[in-house]
């Protein structure tokens, strides 16, 4: 699971932006919430679960208020699971108000085709009716194949689709950073 | 994990993690609105029931129905088995129909193992003699897992865990197929049984023996009861009921002995009063309703696992 550089791979992001990028999300987030009004992040695990977590903590450093965070795992929900083998579950974890009348912000590290979205979407669905749906990414790679984009990027990263974005977060690989490499597991 | 589900020895310890922790994140949808996740849209399992059966049944038709999968049921009283049809005839029936897993429940022991030959799909045996009922083995790891160590246990095995079963060991697929996973996960295990009631082999099997319920009984963590399977015995095991549940029944007493975060487990249908008191089957420490929940979340781990990709889940990743 944990991830670790190639000798082929290319920095995009170190620990230090990735830091001002999600202190940045924090705040376009107040912004377009309204000071966080009424908002839930749900984080897709396994990396976005760190992920909603930093953004919980920034947000409450800056307002003062406690944002409710959790895990949405969308594994039961892919278009893809016929095409490899059975894959562990991630874990689901609401806040205890749940998600309806809230305005979720579902994060995740890298939108690529747009696939696992479109399941948090409808894993979404099966867990209450929130108000609005939000989508904050650290990378947005491009290569969409559904029509769904992100309200909140920490970086838009052109790539081919030959290459491969990795993001490591301290919570699951012991380091911070974004790389490109060259081949190896489809991100 | 292999394609069929035939045996407890089937699954190495990784594969029987993987499963109780599918079952761990699965079990959070039954406190959800909608009860039901759209993973086998579009595939057909089959309940093939030669032997009666209440909770199994209706546990793997609610996992399946829980995953979207379509369930067909099938009961042999009134089929063409009771027109003289063989097990094979019917299975080429159900190939015939497309079946991408069957569930079967058998009174000869190896059934399962004789249609896993037949079919394309995965076979699950659900008890099939006196041999094995791997799932009923899944479920109670599972719930002595939660019991014992709580919610966060992802990974964990059952490490140093000690499970007394007792009783009617003979005729007990649960039995036998409890030893195999629970040792398999590291539990040590000892069967307290009268020595009419054990197997002929039983020296072979990864666990303990003992004639002596009471002095086993503080050194448990968990106790599981056995339904004394009158339908199965041919012979006398025992001179009677009564004698049997003085030895070999829990009752308030022998609870009493028990450590005090030891749990008491049976996996039905219970006789009362033989193999276990109606008022230790009603106490907090027994996990008999318990049992059934997470029967249903077990299964849907297992038919996910085995149904829900291509090819099948390698444990260790």
């Amino acid at each position: 699971m944990r991830a670790t550089r190639g000798p082929a791979d290319v920095a995009v992001l170190d620990a230090e932006e990735i830091r001002r990028a999600l202190t940045r999300i924090a705040h376009e987030i107040l912004e377009r919430t309204h000071g966080g009004d009424g908002i839930v992040l749900l984080g897709i695990p396994t990396r976005g679960v760190p992920l909603a977590r930093r953004l919980a903590a920034r947000i409450g450093d800056f307002e003062g208020l406690e944002v409710p965070c959790g895990s949405l795992d969308v594994t039961m929900h892919r278009d893809d699971l016929r095409l490899r083998p059975a894959r562990a579950l991630g874990r689901t974890e609401l806040p205890a108000a749940g998600v309806d009348g809230k305005t979720v912000v579902l994060v995740d590290d890298v939108l690529y085709s747009g696939r696992t979205v479109r399941a948090a979407l409808d894993a979404l669905t099966d867990l209450g009716r929130p108000t609005a749906v939000q989508l904050a990414v650290l990378v947005d790679r491009g290569h969409r194949e559904l029509p769904i984009r992100a309200d909140y990027v920490g970086k838009n990263l052109p790539t081919s689709q030959r290459e491969v974005v990795r993001v490591m977060l301290d919570e699951v690989d012991g380091l911070d950073a974004v790389v490109i490499g060259s081949g190896g597991r489809r991100r | 994990m292999k394609r069929h589900l035939i045996s407890a020895a089937d699954l190495s310890r990784a594969d029987a993690v993987l499963i109780l922790d599918t079952a761990e994140e699965l079990a959070g949808l039954a406190d959800r609105p909608i009860k039901k996740l759209p993973t086998l849209r579009g595939r057909t399992v089959v309940n093939l029931f030669f032997e009666d059966s209440t909770r199994t049944r209706i546990s793997f038709e609610a996992a399946a129905k829980r995953l979207s999968a379509d369930v067909i049921n099938f009961s042999a009283k009134g089929s063409s088995v009771a027109k003289g049809e063989s097990l094979k005839d019917t299975a080429l029936t159900l190939e015939a129909m497309g079946a991408d897993a069957v569930v079967i429940r058998h009174g000869a022991s190896g059934a399962a193992h004789r249609l896993a030959g037949w079919v394309r799909g995965s076979v699950v045996n659900a008890g099939d003699g006196t041999h094995e009922h791997p799932t009923q083995a899944l479920l109670d790891a599972f719930t002595i897992r939660r019991r014992l160590h709580g919610g966060g246990t992802r990974g964990a095995g059952l490490d140093g865990v000690r499970v007394t079963i007792v009783g009617d060991v003979l005729h007990s697929r649960v039995a036998r197929s409890n030893v195999l996973l629970l040792s398999a996960l590291g539990a040590e295990v000892t069967l307290a049984a009268p020595p009419t009631l054990l197997p002929l082999a039983v020296e072979s099997w990864p666990c303990a023996v003992s004639y002596d319920l009471d002095g086993e009984l503080p050194k448990s963590d968990a106790v599981m009861m056995l339904r004394v399977q009158t339908e199965r015995m041919t012979a006398a095991y025992f001179p009677s009921v009564r004698e049997y549940s003085r030895r070999y029944g829990l009752d308030a007493a022998r609870v009493a002995r028990l450590p005090a975060h030891a749990i008491v487990m049976h996996p039905g249908p219970m006789n009362r009063g033989v193999e276990i008191a109606a008022e230790v089957a009603d106490s907090p420490r027994s996990t008999v309703v318990e049992q059934v929940a997470n029967g249903v979340t077990i299964r849907m781990a297992v038919l996910y696992l085995l149904l829900g990709g291509t090819g099948f889940p390698e444990a260790a990743r």
